[in-house]
């Protein structure tokens, strides 16, 4: 058996059409969009053919709503640190919750330790939702920003950001998502949504790495993290990036175009996944949302086996051609127990033995089968060493 | 074909170990603990095992060799096993080898269990020593190279762990692992050896244990061999048996650490001659090519790491504990090292100081 990639929630494969669109403007058409000249002019041309793609996929109205970053984890810092020390002779209190990325939180830590802003993590449910009137309840005058992720990238998780977007709105506070999961699998449109901030990455939906973006809505201050060039509308200097940005936009329309056929393929492997896993185990669980809730992003499958090590489980897939994730790697690739199982309340025996399958483009019926039956000589020669 | 976990460090000894095994035939996994505590600012030192730069440089060997390797978080069971036993040691006035406490329950332990796991039939290391089997027992003896010898720190090792251990170094010298290090592209041929605690990135233990166990230091007399105060020491922990420099006393002689009194938490001071012993008491007993001794037995000792085994004389006192008795008496034997017993190279196995005599 070939490679079985189950790790699409890490990163995607780029799309061969992606890579055919990005390819002429590695040499051909090279030139720097700030340049003045004619083949200047023309990468111009084609960054904000990109943007215009980009910003259609989140239903923004003005491409110029869309800063294009070197990935989501620059978005989140941008639109978290940028917000907050724009707005911070007005008040230094943000709300964010106790599932969000690294890049959410880490930022938060650095606004705290070196800015003095106050944060309010809120604890979610034991599916990962944040309450949006526990939203409301921590509130306080000084709030200048509330930050949600759109969708968690462990279990799946899908919040109610419209409602949650809805609260920071009423007392006229800046709402940020990172949408970093759900962008490429969800139908998404920040203006129906309410949220005035959303991050972006192109890697998770089949566009290449390196590139991601940050929706702004019209009106919204930022202060650059990066100094220097006027590029991106002062939002974001240095060189645009032009073929990752052409190869973001190509990947843009492809997800637009496929967004509904994506799903629900995505839906009927991912419940046939978790048929398989139910004829078959017992002594596991399902972390995270019902696999069949409206709550749960279509690819994400997250289990728990009893007082097993996720460790090794991972790690035998792994040397059966299995490509899956557990918890979060550290610096040096090894894995420690997650801060959203801790944050679901998932007991210790559970977190430990956790394992993440996230499916995409190019899974099939026969993989899945195959990392059953694999999971489970796996899981029954792990049980018999105990 | 049997599977085999080799413990890579990113090092040379563990990258030529590893291919070694795989020119014998073997199915070979890279296995890299992490076991750096996070409360730690981790460097970037290139001589550190278990480093960041030792996870990044066996890697890249892995892949140079096309073998699978992975990186085990055995951070909670290190700190458990090593650095509380550590910490604790020292809060009790005695010099702790952690790192025949990482062989023990780590290295040949936890990550042995997860090479049991992922399918493997052996873990090996890189370790300068050798294994056989003789008479259904196995036996540890010293590896080729006796300046690289390293089974002081395995002495621990039960028969189980070492019927399941693989040291495919056994039969080569350094130089030799060296030439072929370079011979197979490794960029690791240069690199420093790693001697200090792998969980103390500055290498200073003081600062390790003032930084984040502050309250197992706390100052006391320093007296001498008739119980006078002559000064006042910083916590039992910043000080060794042996040592002379840093007590900040002047007697006209030179004076040594002679003991660390826990009870009182006091610092024994005395001159150089206080400093011998005649022998000492060990606990924690090991044995390996036989389960115990009965009667006395002549053996030569090794005291620490870094000196050479001497002619002494073990006898069991109790079921615990061993006394040995040293033909010539030895300096700064220290509680909480380790004895080592040999015959010539055999390793006969050994326990933990507990006092000197």
């Amino acid at each position: 058996m070939n490679n079985i990639y189950l790790d699409h929630a890490a990163t995607t494969p780029v799309d061969q059409d992606v890579i055919k669109a990005m390819q002429p403007f590695f040499s051909d058409k090279f030139a720097n969009p700030a340049s003045s000249h004619l083949p200047g002019q023309k990468s111009a041309a084609a960054l904000e053919d990109a943007r215009e793609v980009v910003a259609e996929l989140v239903g923004a109205q003005k491409a110029e709503e869309i800063v294009f970053t070197a990935g989501g984890t620059e978005a989140d810092n941008l639109a978290l640190k940028g917000a907050a020390v724009a707005l911070s002779q007005q008040g230094k209190h943000i709300i964010t919750s106790e599932i969000e990325h690294h890049a959410v939180l880490k930022s938060c830590e650095y606004l705290e330790k070196h800015l003095g802003f106050e944060i309010t993590y809120l604890g979610v449910n034991q599916d990962g939702l944040v309450d949006p009137q526990k939203l409301r309840d921590n509130i306080r005058k000084d709030t200048i920003l509330i930050s949600i992720m759109f969708a968690n990238n462990e279990i799946g998780s899908i919040q109610p950001i419209k409602e949650l977007a809805a609260a920071a709105g009423e007392n006229n506070i800046l709402f940020h998502t990172d949408a970093v999961q759900a962008v490429g699998q969800l139908k998404i449109d920040v203006n129906d949504l309410g949220v005035d901030l959303l991050s972006l990455s192109a890697h998770k939906f089949n566009g290449p790495k390196g590139i991601g973006a940050l929706f702004v809505r019209k009106g919204v201050e930022l202060t650059p993290q990066m100094s220097g060039g006027s590029q991106e509308r002062k939002r974001r200097a240095g060189t645009a990036n032009l073929a990752a940005a052409v190869g973001m936009g190509k990947a843009a329309e492809i997800a637009a175009a496929n967004l509904t056929k994506k799903r629900k393929e995505l839906n009927l492997l991912r419940d046939y996944f978790v048929s398989q896993l139910r004829s078959n185990f017992d002594n596991f669980k399902i972390n995270g949302p019902a696999p069949e809730s409206e709550n749960r992003l279509p690819a994400n499958i997250n289990i728990a086996f009893k007082d097993l090590d996720a460790e090794s489980i991972l790690f035998n897939l792994s040397l059966n051609n299995i490509a899956a994730a557990a918890g979060s790697a550290c610096a040096s690739g090894s894995l420690s127990v997650s801060h959203v199982l801790k944050a679901i309340g998932l007991e210790d025996k559970y977190a430990k033995g956790s394992i993440r399958f996230s499916l995409g483009k190019g899974n099939n019926k026969e993989e899945i089968d195959y990392v059953i039956k694999k999971l489970k000589e796996i899981i029954v020669r792990l049980n018999s060493l105990k | 074909m049997k599977k085999v976990m080799i413990a890579m460090s990113g090092g040379v000894d563990s990258s030529v170990a590893a291919a070694l095994l795989k020119e014998e035939g073997y199915e070979v996994i890279g296995g890299t603990m992490h076991i750096f505590p996070d409360y730690e600012e981790a460097t970037d030192r290139e001589d550190h095992c278990c480093s960041y730069s030792a996870v990044r440089d066996a890697k890249r060997v892995a892949q140079k060799l096309e073998i699978p390797h992975f990186v085990f978080n055995l951070q909670e069971e290190f700190q458990e096993k090593v650095i509380d036993y550590f910490v604790d040691e020292y809060r009790q006035g005695r010099t702790p080898n952690p790192c025949v406490m990482c062989n023990k329950e780590i290295k040949f332990e936890a990550l042995h269990r997860k090479a049991i796991e992922i399918g493997c039939d052996y873990i090996a290391s890189g370790h300068y020593a050798k294994i056989e089997e003789e008479n259904g027992r196995y036996i540890l003896k010293k590896g080729l190279d006796e300046n690289k010898d390293q089974s002081y720190m395995l002495y621990v090792l039960n028969q189980e762990q070492l019927s399941q251990t693989l040291f495919p170094l056994s039969e080569y010298t350094k130089d030799e692992i060296r030439v072929k290090a370079k011979k197979l592209g490794f960029a690791v041929h240069n690199k420093a050896e790693s001697q200090e605690i792998c969980f103390v990135p500055d290498d200073d233990y003081v600062r390790f244990l003032d930084t984040n166990y502050p309250e197992i230091s706390t100052t006391g007399p320093i007296l001498d061999s008739e119980g006078n105060q002559i000064g006042t020491h910083e916590g039992l922990s910043h000080y060794t048996i042996g040592q002379r420099r840093g007590l900040g006393i002047s007697m006209g002689y030179p004076i040594y650490v002679t003991a660390l009194d826990y009870k009182n938490n006091a610092v024994i001071i005395g001159g150089d001659e206080s400093v011998f012993s005649d022998g000492l008491i060990a606990e924690d007993i090991n044995f390996i090519p036989f389960e115990d001794i009965e009667g006395r037995m002549e053996v030569e000792a090794q005291i620490r790491y870094n000196s050479y085994p001497v002619k002494a004389y073990i006898e069991k006192t109790d079921k615990e504990e061993l006394k040995v008795e040293f033909e010539e008496a030895q300096r700064a034997v220290t509680p909480g090292q380790s004895v080592v017993f040999y015959l010539d190279d055999l390793v006969l196995g050994g326990g933990i100081i507990k006092k000197s005599f």
